[in-house]
């Protein structure tokens, strides 16, 4: 008795719900009906499925025409000689060769100075420019971002200027006051001016900013020193942000071809060594396009890798009035 | 203590500034490496150059003060530089507009993507600003010869008759150089923007909704980009900035100098004198003038974006 007043019960709702629905449907054409409907639109009535449709090809159209230049970079570089110069040339290589890696390893190996030196040269420049940045901008960015001092406003204000304007604009006065430090032809012409690079500090600070003051309060009680709370406490919060700042001086560093600070040849990095091969011509097109995608892939996989920390760090890099 | 006359403040300003630098001493040793660093290669840079604009300088001579000259001459008796200003003002004004307003749609739209894919396509628009210098690839994209690939497929095709110089054609090069600067356009601006979506608080959106917020381009204009405002003015910086300092795709692709100075840009000047004829304070006098367009170009735009969306 009682169940089958239940079943009926649940048959006139079933109903009362199939006839709402329908009604609903009839109110808003066009609004999601099926589950992937409702997964286009995040299941908001504001949005109709055309328009989320609509613009997701809009954006996977872009997305073809971004990608295809790598593409073309990624396939030219396993294609055989013969394909790089087909006429018409292809997209897609037909044949796929490692024969271009195996010729820039041959022209490597039998270079002047060892390929290993100048891999060794870039290893080092990135790693003592990376650590140096870090430090160095953690330690500016923690009583920037924590304390407010004489000066830290003003400090603060001439990192975001200086984001402002590009190093080209102090590319020439910085060649004289490198030779004025004696510093031209040696590593650190290349090292020390990614110290102080002005991204980091300021996306190292507005991160630091949202470390909450109560852990750095109660440290301070416990009679911590700033430098202990800068190291126990704060870093330890910040991981993503030197993670970013790694990141960025990575793909500063990574490129740098040290083109009027380094002369000695056993010095140069990696990527001057690289340009000198593709500035050989057409002789070497196969050899140039591995060059290519050996200079392009590192970078890229750094990012992907380490992407999720990179966005964290982002989500607080605005700027502020 | 004893009261005299006048009731004196029991520490002047000056006396306080130089306590709380003492309390802070700590702190100021921990800023000063990177501030070292800083001022060295940044701050000290700037006022040398400023300093070396008003002479002729050539490293082995020492510096002769020459007053305004540099900058006279720059203006009325170097038209290769009238040339690279119109240059790059022409790139400025597209690329940093364009490239601003296409990161920004990107990420709006990768916004709405399962997290997977999001990774992905991120990765796909930022790697072409981190790429160091993929942008040769264009090099065989716009060969001049039918072997490049643009021209061949357009001759296949039927379109042209015989294959296009790309690169050396004064009617194409700063068409090239534009859609190369843009394709490198979605960096870390982009970034931000990605983040900051990220960050908007979801209850806003369904609040809106109940409130009469009819369609997404509504809920762009009046949720969203108010929410947005601090990285929407650190996308502003970067992409100006970048928009400026175009320079290098132009060596790449078109070459130094570039045919007839068509993609010649006020970095690609500077460097002509800074670097190659080595006339310090001509360079200087380069480097000032785009450093106060930078500046200034950078101040307005933040005036202009503070009443979007507010």
């Amino acid at each position: 008795m009682a169940k089958a007043e239940k079943e009926k019960l649940t048959r006139n709702q079933r109903k009362i719900a199939r006839i709402r629905r329908k009604a609903e449907r009839a109110q808003r054409k066009g609004r999601p009906r099926t589950r992937f409907g409702k997964a286009l639109t995040k299941g908001r009535s504001n949005r109709t499925v055309r328009g989320s449709i609509a613009l997701l090809i809009n954006l996977f159209l872009f997305a073809l025409l971004m990608v295809f230049p790598v593409v073309f970079l990624v396939s030219n570089a396993f294609k055989p000689i013969n394909e790089l110069f087909i006429f018409p040339p292809k997209l897609f290589v037909i044949n796929p060769t490692l024969d271009n890696f195996t010729d820039l390893f041959d022209l490597l190996s039998n270079s002047l100075v060892p390929f290993t030196r100048y891999l060794f040269n870039t290893l080092l420049i990135v790693l003592l420019g990376s650590i140096g940045h870090i430090l160095l901008s953690s330690m500016a960015a923690f009583p920037l971002a924590k304390f407010r001092f004489p000066g830290a406003k003003t400090l603060s204000n001439i990192v975001t200027l200086s984001l402002m304007f590009t190093a080209a604009v102090t590319a020439v006065p910085n060649y004289i006051i490198m030779s004025r430090l004696g510093l031209v032809d040696t590593y650190w012409a290349i090292i020390l001016p990614a110290f102080s690079m002005s991204l980091g500090l300021f996306l190292m600070k507005n991160f630091m900013e949202q470390v909450p003051d109560a852990l750095v309060d109660a440290a301070q009680i416990d009679g911590a020193t700033y430098f202990t709370m800068l190291w126990r406490i704060v870093m330890p919060a910040v991981k993503p942000a030197w993670i970013t700042l790694f990141i960025v001086s990575f793909q500063t560093l990574w490129g740098n071809t040290a083109g009027n600070f380094i002369y000695t040849e056993s010095m140069k990095p990696l990527p001057a060594m690289l340009s000198q091969i593709a500035g050989s011509g057409v002789a070497r097109a196969g050899v140039v396009a591995a060059t290519s995608l050996i200079m392009f892939i590192v970078p890229v996989v750094v990012f992907t890798v380490s992407q999720s920390n990179v966005l964290e760090t982002m989500s607080t890099s605005g700027i502020k009035e | 203590m004893t009261q005299t006359g006048k009731a004196k403040p029991s520490i002047t300003l000056w006396q306080y500034r130089m306590g709380e630098i003492r309390r802070y001493r700590q702190l100021y040793a921990m800023i000063a490496p990177y501030f070292l660093a800083f001022s060295a290669f940044t701050v000290i840079p700037v006022l040398v150059s400023i300093f070396y604009s008003f002479t002729q300088f050539n490293v082995l001579q020492p510096a002769k003060f020459v007053g305004m000259d540099n900058y006279i001459r720059l203006f009325l008796d170097d038209p290769v530089f009238l040339t690279a200003i119109r240059n790059t003002l022409i790139m400025a004004v597209i690329i940093g507009p364009v490239g601003y307003i296409m990161s920004f749609l990107m990420a709006w739209l990768l916004n709405e993507l399962p997290p997977k894919l999001r990774t992905l396509l991120t990765v796909i628009f930022y790697a072409p600003s981190i790429s160091g210098n993929a942008y040769v690839v264009f090099r065989q994209l716009f060969s001049g010869d039918a072997y490049g690939f643009v021209n061949a497929q357009l001759l296949s095709m039927g379109l042209i008759a015989k294959p296009i110089l790309w690169l050396a054609d004064q009617k194409y090069m700063m068409l090239i150089v534009i859609l190369v600067s843009l394709w490198m356009s979605l960096g870390v601006g982009f970034l931000s923007f990605i983040a900051g979506l990220q960050g908007v608080d979801r209850s806003q959106y369904e609040a809106a909704e109940v409130d009469g917020i009819k369609n997404r381009w509504q809920e762009l204009w009046y949720i969203t980009l108010p929410n947005m405002g601090p990285q929407l003015m650190f996308g502003a910086v970067m992409s100006v900035t970048n928009a400026l300092a175009v320079a290098d795709v132009t060596v790449a692709l078109t070459g130094f100098p570039s045919p007839s100075y068509a993609t010649h840009t006020i970095i690609n000047h500077l460097n002509d004198y800074g670097i190659i004829r080595m006339e310090m304070g001509y360079a200087s006098a380069i480097a000032v003038l785009l450093f106060i367009a930078m500046i200034s170009i950078n101040r307005f735009v933040q005036k202009a974006l503070r009443k979007v969306g507010t």
